[in-house]
């Protein structure tokens, strides 16, 4: 330490070596602030991390002050999000922040990861910076979710029904499971003490840990070097080059690289501050009472796409599916560095790495825009809000119209669509007559099958009439209905038809 | 920092560590570690206790609950109700109140279905015009007497035991419901794989009294 003390020193900067004499820390930072990197990682490329650690800051920093008011029960927690957004100066502005800072951080951990998958950056030596960036993104994930229950709205307490339905598929624990997850046998006050602990003392601490592991094994291990086609990683070889290309051929990490990290930040940070400025913060939604049953739970913007995934699995396969991937799909992340620990980085000579990653970000990213708008859940209120289209009423018989009433009334809409409004769950109508038979409409409703429950039971004799005949009417002018040629044998008494129907041509000059 | 003496070298690391090894120092260190992990134990085992208390009752949280009166069900309606959990905590909330179907399909037969979806606990609709419970989230549809319609439920929807006495319906309430807790199929072969006919589905879940569903049997719809 050069001496500079002396009368002449100003009055800071004796503080600062009073201070420094005692804590001795300007060594350790110095020598981490200005370690040599390879010259090549002072790249835009390589800000996803620091940029993750800013967030995860402004997280604790904003949860703090989100903490001061909140309540952690569940007769108040709501009421207590309202205070925020509504009564306290800038509540609202907090708790956008700490919304959309959950929003960025998963994206920006996501790229982070994409980035160093991409590179190759997670092989030898630095395996273990790899598997503990891991269990940092499930931590994510996990705050992720457990914020979502302290937003204590609708969605979290049916969220929470979602996530103990999942728990109670393990076979043998799965009942002792649920209840260790919700605190008791129901959800109640207990669930939402739980995830307030787990969201503000256990995982925190645990991602702060882990934060602290990984940052000081980049430091140790050096800044993944650019990759480059042909410049391949070999165990007894590899911590030499890389020395060499961040000695010779480097420049210190501070100011060097650092700044462009420093700018992503301040940009990353800008735009939550934006985005929670105009959009605003996140719920609370409906208040979380279970007898409110009026209500389409739906997960958060980063787990649609398990509720889309969850949509689509066949019954038998769910609950080995639940179960099963998850835990391979964790253990193919943590064996991913041991078993592809050395070789080629560059992202040149990895073909399955980059169709892997990109088949993973296109399901992902399919998955999420049908989260979105859930083809597969019948549309609650079709049936008493969407009309029937008036061109598909016109000319109809009273008969006819009638059925078109039945179609209303016994909720068909709220899985077929007409004219483009109802639900998506099953086939829209609009044209059905071409597809169905007399016959295979009675059978399709009074039976059911293929996903559509039998309505036998819903339907007088009547009501299937008027139903059949209305769908019957459903084709467009240029197209006859669909027609039995059965039928149609034993109309001309038992004669073999002269023509086809479309070779006559029916029904292509007929004008509704 | 400057007048930082140098480390020792490997080799004198190691000859010394040998000394520490077998030093009377040494084996006062390991008694205090040995004290520390027992003192540990001795206070961690009652808040392992603690953290799985909810696991560790046992069914004590079952209770009979009333629901309502007979008379507040008309024959042949499906009645959405809620009941207060038997057992609360003053902090519960909303969350204190459970809502149900309740289902009177013949003089004095009852059943009382879960608010859950068998899927993934979701709250289903009841709709009397077409007499299906629909749920909101994944499209689990049911038919009027529970039984799975269509969708990705791999059940019918769950029941409360229950049971009338002077006139009241009670049902045995306390827990939510999922799959391994009612785990039990309450009909032979509704788990499995679709069966090759639809008749045969629709048949094959019969109602509580042996009955099936009325306008669900073959006669009926075939």
């Amino acid at each position: 330490m050069p001496d500079t003390r002396g009368p002449a020193s100003p009055w800071y900067k004796r503080l600062y070596d009073w201070v420094e004499r005692r804590v001795q820390l300007e060594g350790p930072v110095k020598e981490a602030a200005l370690h040599p990197v390879p010259k090549s990682t002072a790249s835009w490329w390589y800000v996803f991390g620091s940029a993750s650690l800013v967030l995860l800051i402004l997280q604790v920093a904003t949860g703090i002050m989100l903490g001061l008011v909140y309540a952690p029960s569940a007769a108040h927690a709501w009421t207590s999000l309202e205070v925020l957004n509504h009564d306290l100066p800038l509540g609202w502005f907090l708790r956008a922040m700490h919304g959309w800072g959950s929003n960025f951080m998963v994206a920006v951990v996501l790229i982070h990861m994409a980035q160093v998958f991409l590179f190759g950056a997670y092989k030898f030596p630095r395996e273990l910076t790899w598997i503990v960036g891991v269990f940092m993104l499930l931590m994510t994930l996990g705050m992720a979710f457990t914020g979502q229950v302290l937003r204590f709205d609708q969605d979290a307490y049916w969220g929470l029904g979602i996530g103990a339905s999942i728990m109670g598929r393990v076979p043998f624990i799965g009942g002792q499971l649920v209840h260790l997850m919700l605190g008791g046998p129901t959800i109640s006050g207990a669930t939402l003490t739980r995830f307030f602990a787990l969201h503000v003392f256990v995982i925190p601490g645990m991602l702060l840990a882990l934060t602290g592991l990984h940052v000081w094994m980049v430091l140790k291990l050096g800044i993944n070097e650019w990759p480059m086609p042909g410049r391949i990683v070999r165990r007894d070889t590899y911590v030499q080059e890389y020395n060499e290309l961040a000695h010779n051929h480097g420049l210190p990490f501070v100011p060097g690289a650092i700044w462009k990290d420093l700018v992503f930040s301040a940009a990353i940070l800008f735009a939550v501050a934006v985005c929670a400025a105009v959009f605003g913060p996140y719920g609370p939604k409906g208040f979380p009472d279970p007898t409110i049953i009026n209500t389409v739970p739906k997960p958060d913007f980063f787990f649609l796409w398990i509720y889309t995934v969850l949509s689509f699995l066949p019954p038998d396969m769910e609950t080995p599916f639940i179960l099963i991937a998850p835990v391979v799909a964790v253990v193919i992340l943590i064996a991913l560095p041991l078993v592809a620990g050395v070789g080629e980085k560059s992202w040149w000579r990895r073909p399955i790495a980059v169709f892997s990653l990109m088949f993973i970000a296109v399901c992902w990213g399919t998955w999420t825009h049908l989260g979105t708008y859930t083809p597969w859940s019948p549309v609650m209120n079709a049936w008493s809000g969407a009309e029937v289209p008036p061109d598909l009423l016109n000319g109809r018989t009273p008969l006819e119209r009638q059925g078109a009433n039945v179609l209303q009334e016994k909720q068909c809409r709220n899985c077929h669509a007409l004219g483009g409004k109802g639900g998506l769950r099953g086939p829209a109508l609009d044209e059905v007559a071409t597809r169905l038979t007399e016959d295979q409409l009675y059978r399709q409703i009074l039976l059911g099958g293929g996903n559509m429950p039998a309505y036998g039971s819903a339907l007088s004799p009547a009501e299937s009439t008027a139903l059949v005949r209305y769908l019957e009417t459903l084709h467009p002018g240029f197209q006859p209905a669909a027609e039995d040629a059965s039928r149609y044998v034993v109309g001309e008494g038992g004669r073999v038809p002269p023509n086809s129907t479309v070779q006559r041509g029916a029904g292509q000059t007929k004008v509704r | 920092m400057d007048e930082k003496i140098p480390p020792p070298s490997p080799q004198e690391q190691e000859q010394r560590l040998h000394e520490e090894r077998v030093s009377r120092r040494t084996f006062m260190m390991n008694v205090g570690i040995a004290l520390n992990a027992l003192v540990a134990l001795a206070i961690a085992t009652p808040v392992v206790g603690y953290v799985l208390g909810p696991v560790l009752r046992r069914r004590e949280y079952l209770a009979w609950v009333p629901v309502g009166n007979v008379s507040d069900f008309p024959v042949g309606e499906t009645k959405l109700i809620s009941f207060q959990n038997p057992f609360t905590d003053a902090w519960d909330g909303a969350t204190a109140k459970i809502p149900a179907y309740v289902r009177h399909s013949a003089a004095n037969e009852f059943t009382v279905f879960a608010i859950n979806c068998a899927h993934l606990n979701c709250p289903v609709r009841w709709f009397s015009e077409s007499q299906l419970f629909m749920c909101p989230c994944h499209g689990g549809v049911y038919y009027a007497d529970g039984s799975r319609a269509s969708g990705p439920p791999e059940r019918g929807l769950f029941t409360y035991p229950l049971k009338v006495e002077s006139g009241k319906l009670l049902i045995e309430a306390g827990q939510m419901p999922t799959l391994q807790n009612k785990a039990k199929l309450d009909c032979p072969g509704a788990g499995q794989a679709e069966p090759p006919k639809i008749v045969a589905r629709i048949e094959q879940c019969p109602t509580r009294g042996g009955q099936p569903a009325p306008g669900t049997n073959a006669s009926t719809i075939g």
